[in-house]
């Protein structure tokens, strides 16, 4: 069992804060009216019972009950509405500190699995804080406050009940820990199998047209049942050991109780309390046992919750690399001085040392094999990843020193897989010049290839409705057109024809060539003949021989 | 009992057209008999609870009387039992209902498996985005609430609650009466407006969230892009905002639910104050006896247990709705290509394709492939190109029995849509793009094409794929896992696992979709030409948009 409440939250998530001062208001006035209701209750019935009052009698002690009735009816609604605030909240907290966080770490930190993972994480892992927050947090409040008031009044009526109380309450929390521990590895098996088998039936499912294609689906069919048997009767055996934890908390929690009421009626036979007071302590015992076992039942709910959040603090815990200060980006040739990158962790080297100076107007090819580091070379340029060795400069400075966002102000870049963020098309072209006319937006997307009469809807037509399977080459423009709209001291373009039929390929090569002309330094990451022929520079990369 | 259904109550076939919910009932009913038995148990650990509380205050308003020690005595032999008993029957309720519940999850898992075998892939949307098949995975997996957290909970409740209602009216009839409407209030009303409540932020929340959900995608898949154009910073105030206006709508909501907690003490409280008011006149008018005041007074905070956990029964009940409304879809989803009443059988040996005037889509959608004439004789290659999106793939489909079409398609001389998909597909070899790998290893994933093959022959057909230098470097040699969703294979690797497949199979037609994408230009050629030569003298059908090997093949067709 991971730690109730981590402090962390608190840090990242300001909305837990404030939950927490409210609920232990709310927690404290419950524990209360709770106390104030068994004395009203018992007063009542030991008056009408032993002492023969009417109802005319008891009538203001009804009342007050009533009114302290009225009183838990409004700190229940005020309990929830704001646990239920402070979760949105929370999520809303955590998601923003994790993207934030992402972003900062950057497209190099988050490619491949790990794209898909925080995606989960930070939509449906971050959701499911909110009944973390919303349900356990202020249950676990209520479990700490509750108990010791109630029972500090048992104190005050009863002195055996309390000793009772005393002694078995914290035993809960203590068997809890002992059972907890032992049936920790029972329930993470628990879900590590159910999650097995679930996997199981998607992979099975996904693959069914390959199963089908080769006739082999209802081989299938059979084996899954076997394997669902399997694993039913594993769960089972493992749930026989989980269920084992809530058994004891409830067992205590009922035992107590039954031990109070005995021990209360046969001091009452002796003459040794009134009942007035068995009453009080009778009804007052079960409110000590209930908030504990209500934290127990809300675990459960909470288990995915505590998991995401210490996942989003994994996350939080990853050191973005030190950006420079300097925000004056002196003007000059970028000089790519002795760069080679080997990822740490591992011995291979991602890119050997290489030097290469991008001037001003003109255009350098960097040709070479595929896995030779060529898109390596652009992470470092773009400051996604840093040198193991070398420097980039420009006007002499290492950019090491210079604030990233200052350098990458320098920059525009089309990469190999460029992704649209839309709505539009229009919307996409002008993220780097959200001010631009719609003219300007149909001649950027003109200049790089890409007639916007020829979409569905012009330059309006939004992303989504792109054809998936077309659209590599067609992101590939759309990016390039970003480019055009607004272009850079120094333009990166990665494979940027690719896919690309010999008329398209043709004008984004005279794109390229403006852009130079233009002024900018162009860096472009070739294969085919007819880009290498349109560059005035070309670097070629060669693979480093292992082992020859 | 672990085997099917009983006759007559198909539970595939029953009920179609009802409420998705009442659509699950069979399947559940399989194990009702487990689950009457948990019912019970629930309903007696409930029942301790009340009768805990309920017995204390009769032995201790009996004590206060001080009577012989001895006359007491049942009545604190039951109160103990209740204490002890209540944690006992509540643990063996949660295994009892959690194996039925397994156990009525697995059957229901089968029948989709099974109705998916027989429409997949062109019966279910769902095989168009692999997302919609992880959520179909999951709300299959989401049904088993039905029972755990909805029936068993709430019948208990209930069973507890009638029971204790009972019990009051016997010992003072209006007693009873003020019990029934407390309960039968909490018991519909509180659960009633917790579930709107939750089905009302659900309604509005749902398509700020789906927002979100997309511009947090956009936001990682694009994350270059953004930093890059400097419009990082822009995007993440943009999902502050999304999630800004989800807040504001979970508010509204909250404070529905937070009535229904507050209402929930409301009735249970209220119920005391009523309790007294009745019961006081009728201690004094001898009606109800002394001792049962106290009994009377606290059993609405005892029973509150029976009703407490209903309203969270009827959250449940709103989920699983959702999800049993999309399992129900594929359970009633119809095959596009069912086989003919009596099937033809196929045609022998390598075999030629004519198609004559073939129009086919997709189920749902207009006709992708117009009117199209392609002849390949026995024995012989032919590539098919054309721009994306012009049909090609959806060509193989209907070549692989896998989509209903119009017009005449001929293996040999059997009509296509004469014979069984399962004997089309003898014939026919298909090998789609990125194919599907099973989280097994890689001679398993191969050799599902044709169990009996050795593993010499599947290392033989990966060798014809260009995968031999890789197997080599690999730890286990073909043995090696692929990982989950072949997370440890690249695609250019998924793409020739699929094909090694077509090679094992040995069908005398093999359809190959873009066999070479994701490899670079030179392993393209030599894996195109290698396998063009392991598939000698089978007639072979090659969609590509990229040129490489087309130029060995006998003849290209462009479809436009």
């Amino acid at each position: 069992m991971s730690r109730p409440l981590d402090p962390r939250l608190l840090r990242y998530a300001r909305g837990v804060r404030t939950l927490l001062i409210g609920s232990i208001g709310v927690a404290s006035g419950t524990a209360l009216l709770v106390v104030a209701q068994a004395f009203c209750l018992g007063d009542v019935v030991s008056r009408v019972f032993l002492d023969g009052a009417t109802f005319a009698d008891v009538r203001p002690v009804i009342v007050t009950l009533a009114l302290v009735i009225l009183g838990r009816v409004a700190l229940a609604t005020l309990g929830e509405t704001l646990a239920q605030r402070a979760a949105t909240r929370t999520s809303a907290q955590l998601r923003a500190a994790l993207l934030g966080h992402v972003v900062r770490l950057g497209p190099v930190w988050l490619s491949g699995e790990r794209r898909g993972q925080i995606a989960t994480l930070a939509t449906r892992g971050v959701d499911s804080v909110e009944p973390y927050v919303a349900r356990y947090l202020p249950a676990l409040v209520v479990a700490v406050i509750v108990p010791l008031v109630v029972g500090v009044a048992i104190l005050t009526q009863d002195f055996v009940a309390a000793v009772i109380v005393a002694v078995t309450a914290p035993l809960i929390p203590v068997f809890m820990i002992l059972v907890g521990s032992y049936t920790q590895s029972a329930t993470a098996k628990q879900w590590s199998t159910l999650s097995v088998l679930s996997g199981h039936f998607l992979d099975v499912v996904a693959g069914l047209p390959t199963l089908k294609a080769f006739g082999r689906e209802t081989a299938q069919s059979e084996r899954m049942a076997a394997i669902d048997a399997r694993y039913r009767k594993a769960t089972l055996g493992v749930l026989r050991i989980s269920f084992l934890s809530s058994f004891v908390l409830e067992l205590l929690a009922t035992v107590s109780v039954a031990v109070v009421a005995v021990s209360v009626g046969l001091r009452l036979v002796d003459g040794n309390i009134d009942l007035r007071t068995g009453l009080v302590v009778l009804i007052l015992a079960p409110e000590v046992y209930l908030p504990i076992r209500a934290v127990g039942a809300q675990f459960h709910s909470a288990a995915d919750g505590i998991d995401a959040a210490e996942q989003v603090f994994e996350v939080l815990a990853v050191e973005p690399s030190v950006s420079g200060t300097r925000t004056d980006v002196p003007a000059g040739d970028v000089f790519v001085d002795g760069v080679s990158v080997t990822y740490s962790g591992t011995d291979v080297v991602a890119l050997s040392p290489l030097s290469l100076t991008a001037r001003a107007g003109r255009v350098t090819a960097v040709v070479g094999p595929s896995g030779v580091g060529k898109s390596t070379l652009l992470a470092v340029l773009q400051g996604f990843v840093a040198p193991t060795s070398g420097a980039v400069r420009i006007g002499g400075v290492d950019v090491a020193t210079l604030d990233v966002d200052a350098w990458r102000g320098q920059l525009a870049v089309v990469a190999q897989d460029p992704s649209l963020v839309g709505p539009s098309v229009a919307d996409d072209v002008r993220l780097r010049r959200p001010s631009a006319s719609d003219a300007d937006v149909d001649a950027a997307l003109r200049a790089a290839g890409l007639d916007p009469a020829s979409l569905p809807d012009g330059a309006a037509t939004r992303v989504g409705d792109l054809a998936s399977d077309v659209s590599a080459g067609q992101r590939r423009r759309v990016a390039l057109a970003r480019v055009m709209l607004a272009p850079a001291p120094l333009v990166l373009l990665d494979e940027p024809t690719a896919g690309l039929d010999v008329s398209a390929e043709s004008d984004v090569v005279s794109a390229i060539r403006r852009l130079a002309d233009a002024g900018s330094a162009v860096i472009v990451v070739a294969h085919r003949p007819s880009l290498v022929a349109g560059a005035d520079d070309v670097v070629t990369l060669v693979p480093q021989v292992v082992g020859a | 009992m672990t085997t099917a259904a009983p006759t007559g109550l198909d539970p595939t076939r029953r009920g179609r057209g009802a409420s998705p919910v009442r659509r699950l009932v069979p399947w559940i009913a399989t194990e009702r008999r487990r689950l009457a038995l948990a019912v019970l148990l629930g309903s007696l650990a409930i029942g301790c609870g009340v009768g805990l509380l309920a017995t204390s205050a009769w032995l201790i308003s009996s004590a206060a009387l001080r009577p012989q020690i001895l006359e007491l005595g049942v009545a604190i032999v039951a109160v103990r039992a209740f204490g002890v008993f209540r944690g006992v029957f509540r643990y063996f309720e949660r295994l009892v209902s959690h194996d039925a519940a397994f156990r009525a999850l697995s059957r229901l898992r089968l029948a989709v498996y099974d109705r998916l075998a027989v429409v997949a892939p062109a019966g279910v949307p769902a095989y168009r985005r692999g997302d919609l098949l992880e959520r179909l995975v999951r709300d299959v997996d989401a049904t088993q609430d039905l029972p755990l957290r909805v029936l068993v909970p709430y019948a208990s409740g209930a069973i507890v609650a009638l029971a204790s209602v009972v019990l009051a009216f016997a010992v003072l009839p209006v007693a009873g009466l003020v019990l029934a409407v407390s309960l039968l209030l909490a018991a519909t009303v509180v659960p009633w407006i917790t579930s709107r409540a939750a089905a009302d932020a659900e309604r509005l929340c749902a398509p700020e969230r789906g927002e979100l959900n997309g511009d947090v995608l956009t936001l990682l898949d694009g994350v270059a892009d953004l930093t890059m154009s400097g419009a990082a910073p822009g995007w993440l105030d943009r999902l502050a905002s999304d999630d800004r206006r989800i807040g504001d709508l979970a508010r509204r909501s909250a404070r529905a639910t937070g009535l229904a907690s507050g209402l929930g003490v409301l009735l249970s409280g209220g119920a005391v104050v009523a309790m007294l008011v009745v019961a006081i006149p009728a201690v004094r008018s001898g009606a109800l006896i002394g001792v049962n005041l106290a009994v009377l007074a606290l059993l609405p905070l005892a029973t509150y247990e029976a009703v407490v956990a209903m309203p969270i029964a009827a959250l449940a009940l709103g989920r699983v709705r959702g999800s049993a409304q999309r399992v129900v879809e594929v359970l009633d989803a119809v095959d596009p290509v069912p086989d003919p009443v009596s099937p033809v059988a196929p045609p022998e040996g390598v075999v030629g394709v004519a198609l004559d005037g073939v129009s086919a889509g997709w189920p749902g959608g207009d006709d992708v492939l117009v009117d199209l004439d392609l002849a390949v004789v026995a024995g012989t290659r032919i590539g098919v190109v054309g721009p994306s999106g012009i049909g090609k793939s959806t060509l193989l489909a209907v070549l692989a029995g896998f989509l209903p079409y119009a017009g005449s398609i001929r293996l040999g001389d059997v009509e296509l849509r004469e014979m069984s998909g399962h004997d089309v597909r003898h014939v026919v070899g298909w090998c789609p793009q990125l194919p599907h790998v099973f989280d097994t290893s890689v001679v398993e994933n191969v050799r599902l094409a044709r169990p009996e093959a050795t593993d010499d022959e599947v290392r033989v057909a990966l060798d014809a794929v260009g995968l031999g230098p890789w197997l080599d470097a690999a730890p286990h040699g073909i043995h090696t896992p692929v990982g989950d969703h072949g997370a440890l294979v690249s695609a250019g690797q998924r793409q020739r696992l699929g094909v090694a497949r077509v090679l094992i199979g040995g069908h005398p037609v093999v359809l190959l979709d873009e066999p070479t994408e994701h490899l670079d230009e030179a392993t393209a050629d030599v894996v195109a030409t290698e396998l063009l030569r392991a598939l000698a003298g089978r007639t072979v059908v090659w969609v590509a948009h990229r040129p490489h090997g087309l130029a060995e093949l006998d003849a290209t067709v462009r479809i436009s």
